[in-house]
C-alpha cells in the first residue's frame, strides 16, 4: 500500500488521498477485464445472450429451408396417406443437424429413397444456427469437438494401438455395410451405405452418434468416445494406403472385379487374338521362280 | 465305310462332281491363285520382318531382366514404394513380367504369318471305328472266353463273385460314416460341444465383441446396434471363466456370436420377442440359417437383418422370420434380462440350433420354441 501509494504521490501532494492508491489498482483492473471482455471470443455473459440470437436465427432459417417437411416447430409430418415425408426432429441433437446439413445432405434436392451427399447449402454459420435451434426442441447429442475425435495427443505408439483397435471394432461393426475398405454397398430397396474414407473425422463422428437414414447409432453406451476415436484413426489411416492389389475397380468384390475381367480382361484378349491373326499384307508381285 | 475319293482332272482333291449338266455348264472354279506375302516376293521385306521378329524377342528379354532388377530394387510391402497410389512393387513386376511373356507371344505370331510357309495344307479325316476284321476277331475272341469260363453253366460260381463284389461297398460306408460325427453326436468335451449348443447359458453376460466389455441395458439408446459375444469368450480373472483355446475357441465364438440392438419395444410384433426382450433390446445369432455367413447389416428403420450373401432378410421385431431370401428357418432368439448389477444376461442357451440348416435339425416355429423355454 505505501509503494502504491508512493507512485501516485509523486504526480501531485495535493491529490493523494486515503484511497487513492486502491482507487488507480480498480481501475486498472477494470481496463484490463473490459479490454479482455471485448476482445476475447466468448464469455458467459455474452454467450447466454448470443445463443439466444442463434436460436432466433436458426428458426427463422428452418421457417423457410426445413419447416416445409419437418413441420413448424420440427414435430414431423406425414402427407395424406400416413406417409412419413420429414422425421420428427424433437431430440436429434445437434450432431444431427450438423451431419445432414454439414454433408449437404439435407435440404433433400429431391424426394427418393436417400439424401445423397452434395456441397453444402448452408454457410457454417447457417449450420450453427441451425443446430443450435434444432438442439433447443429437444435434448440429444451435441457436436464433438476435435478433442473427440483427435489422435494428436498421442504418441506414435498410442495411435498405433488406437489404430489396431479402431481397425477390429471397424470390421467388426462397419463393414457389414460400409464394405472392408470403406467403399460403401449396396442396401435394400435401391439405398446404399457411401463411401466414408473421404468423409472428415467430424462427420464420422457424428453418424456414428446419430444413426443418419438406416443406419444403426452407436451412441456412447455402444462405443465409448475413445472406441469412436480409433475407428476414425483407422478409417484414416486406410485412406493412405497404397493398393497393393492394383487398382479397386469400386472394391464393390466379385461383381465389378468380374465384370472387368470378363469383359475388358478377355474381351481385350479376344481382340488382340483376332486382330492380330486377321488381314495379312498380299503382294501383287509374283515370286520370282513362278514369274 | 471309308468315303469314296475321286481324282477326276479339273476338279481339286476333295471336290466330287454333283451333277456333270450342271458342272459343264458351270464348271467349278476350283481354289483360286495363290497370292504371294510381300516378305515371299520382296528380299528386303524378309530381312526386315526377320529383324521385326527378333527385336520383340529382345524387348522380351529386356523386360524379364526389367523384372529382375525391380523385384531386388523396388521395395514392396506395407512401407513400400508406392506408384499413383498403387504398390510399385507389384505393378513393376506384373507389367514386366506380363510384357516379357507378350512380346514372345507376339513375336511367334509375326514369325508364323511373316516368315513361316505360307500355303493351304489340308488333312483328310479318318472313319473313327475299327476295321471289319479287328472288331470279328475281338468278337470271337471274348465268345471263346466266356464259353471257356463255362460263367453260364456255373451258377455256384458266378452268384458267389457277384456277392463277394457287392459285398466290398461295405467297408467304403464303414470308413465314409467315420469321417466325422452325426449330427445329434457331441465330440468331446468343452462347453458348448456339438451342434445343438453354445457356449451361453443361464446368467451368462453379453460383452462387446472385440473390447469384451459387459453391457449395461440402461446405457444404450434405440437403434444402438452390438456385435456382441458372451462373456465366457473374454476370460479376466474377475468374471473367473477358464481360458478356452484354439480350435474349441474358434467353434465357440463362431457358434455364439449375436447382434444384439434397441427398438421402440411398441415396434416389437411377436409375443415371443416381447417376452425375450428387455426394454426393446433383442438379441439373435449372428449366423445366418441358410448356409452360415455371418450377418449385421441392419436396417434400422424397418428392423430387417439383410444377409450380404444370398439376401436372405430376417424381420428382427417379429422373431427373426425369413422375409426374403433362401433361408429356411427363422433366426435363433437368445432369451435376454438384466442381472444384479443392470448388466445384460443371457436367460438361457438357445434353444434351437444356431448357424445353417441340416436334414436331422427340426423346423420348429419361435411360438414352440419358446414353449419348450417353458416346460
Amino acid at each position: 500500500m505505501r509503494f502504491l501509494n508512493r507512485s501516485a504521490g509523486r504526480l501531485s501532494r495535493h491529490r493523494r488521498g486515503p484511497v487513492a492508491g486502491l482507487a488507480v489498482l480498480l481501475l486498472g483492473l477494470l481496463v484490463s477485464g473490459g479490454l479482455y471482455a471485448a476482445l476475447s471470443p466468448s464469455s458467459s455473459a455474452s454467450s447466454t445472450a448470443s445463443d439466444e440470437q442463434l436460436v432466433k436465427e436458426g428458426r427463422e432459417l428452418f421457417l423457410v429451408g426445413c419447416a416445409f417437411c419437418h413441420g413448424q416447430n420440427g414435430e414431423g409430418q406425414t402427407d395424406v396417406n400416413g406417409k412419413l415425408i420429414g422425421p420428427s426432429l424433437v431430440g436429434v441433437g445437434a450432431a444431427a443437424v450438423d451431419f445432414q446439413v454439414g454433408t449437404g445432405r439435407m435440404p433433400l434436392a429431391a424426394p427418393g429413397q436417400q439424401g445423397p451427399a452434395k456441397p453444402q447449402t448452408y454457410n457454417d454459420d447457417e449450420i450453427a444456427a441451425l443446430a443450435a435451434y434444432v438442439a433447443s426442441l429437444g435434448p440429444g447429442p451435441a457436436i464433438p469437438t476435435e478433442a473427440d475425435y483427435s489422435t494428436t495427443g498421442l504418441t506414435d505408439e498410442e495411435k498405433q494401438a488406437a489404430v489396431v483397435r479402431g481397425g477390429q471394432i471397424f470390421l467388426t461393426n462397419c463393414t457389414a455395410c460400409h464394405n472392408f475398405t470403406g467403399e460403401g454397398g449396396a442396401m435394400p430397396r435401391g439405398g446404399y451405405a457411401p463411401r466414408i474414407l473421404d468423409t472428415s473425422p467430424k462427420h464420422i463422428y457424428e453418424a456414428m452418434l446419430t444413426g443418419p437414414g438406416p443406419m444403426d447409432n452407436f451412441s456412447n453406451g455402444n462405443l465409448s468416445p475413445e472406441e469412436k476415436r480409433d475407428v476414425i484413426a483407422y478409417i484414416q489411416s486406410m485412406r493412405d494406403q497404397p493398393g497393393f492389389g492394383g487398382f479397386s475397380l469400386g472394391a464393390l468384390g466379385p461383381v465389378s472385379e468380374g465384370l472387368f475381367a470378363w469383359i475388358v480382361g478377355l474381351g481385350v484378349c479376344v481382340a488382340f487374338a483376332v486382330w492380330i491373326a486377321a488381314h495379312t499384307t498380299r503382294s501383287t508381285k509374283k515370286k520370282e521362280s513362278q514369274a | 465305310m471309308s468315303a469314296p475319293t475321286s481324282h477326276e482332272p479339273g476338279h481339286e482333291p476333295g471336290h466330287e462332281p454333283i451333277n456333270a449338266t450342271t458342272d459343264a455348264l458351270l464348271p467349278d472354279p476350283g481354289l483360286p491363285g495363290h497370292v504371294w506375302r510381300p516378305t515371299d516376293v520382296d528380299e528386303r521385306a524378309e530381312k526386315r520382318a526377320e529383324r521385326q521378329v527378333a527385336t520383340l524377342f529382345g524387348l522380351s528379354a529386356i523386360c524379364t531382366v526389367l523384372f529382375v532388377v525391380s523385384y531386388i530394387t523396388i521395395k514392396g510391402g506395407v512401407d513400400g514404394h508406392t506408384f499413383i497410389g498403387l504398390g510399385a512393387s507389384n505393378v513393376a513386376l506384373g507389367v514386366s513380367l506380363g510384357l516379357a511373356l507378350l512380346f514372345i507371344g507376339i513375336g511367334v505370331i509375326q514369325w508364323a504369318r511373316k516368315l513361316m510357309g505360307d500355303h493351304e495344307i489340308s488333312e483328310e479325316r479318318h472313319p473313327a471305328s475299327s476295321s471289319e476284321a479287328d472288331r470279328s476277331q475281338t468278337l470271337a475272341a471274348l465268345n471263346a472266353g466266356l464259353e471257356e469260363s463255362g460263367i453260364g453253366r456255373r451258377p455256384l460260381v458266378r452268384n458267389t463273385l457277384l456277392g463277394s463284389v457287392a459285398l466290398l461297398i461295405a467297408p467304403a460306408v464303414v470308413m465314409l460314416r467315420d469321417l466325422g460325427p452325426l449330427p445329434h453326436q457331441v465330440v468331446g468335451e468343452y462347453p458348448g460341444a456339438g451342434l445343438e449348443h453354445t457356449i451361453w447359458n443361464k446368467g451368462m453376460r453379453v460383452v462387446r465383441d472385440v473390447v469384451g466389455t459387459p453391457i449395461k441395458a440402461s446405457d444404450i439408446q434405440i437403434g444402438d446396434l452390438f456385435n456382441a459375444e458372451p462373456e465366457a469368450l473374454f476370460p479376466t480373472e474377475e468374471n473367473g471363466y477358464p481360458e478356452l483355446e484354439g480350435a474349441h475357441r474358434q467353434i465357440a465364438k463362431s457358434k455364439a456370436a449375436i447382434v444384439m440392438l434397441r427398438m421402440d419395444p411398441a415396434d416389437i410384433v411377436s409375443d415371443v420377442t416381447r417376452n425375450w426382450s428387455v426394454n426393446g433390446i433383442v438379441a439373435y445369432s449372428k449366423i445366418c440359417t441358410h448356409v452360415g455367413c455371418p450377418i449385421s447389416l441392419n436396417e434400422r428403420t424397418t428392423h430387417h437383418l439383410l444377409c450380404p450373401c444370398h439376401q436372405s432378410t430376417f424381420d428382427l421385431a417379429d422373431s427373426g422370420k425369413v422375409v426374403f431370401g433362401p433361408a429356411g428357418r427363422h433366426l435363433p432368439q437368445l432369451p435376454l434380462g438384466v442381472d444384479d448389477e443392470g448388466y445384460l444376461i443371457a436367460l438361457s442357451d438357445f434353444l434351437e440350433p444356431v448357424g445353417p440348416s441340416y436334414w436331422e435339425r427340426n423346423t420348429k416355429s419361435p411360438e414352440e420354441v419358446a414353449k419348450e423355454l417353458k416346460s
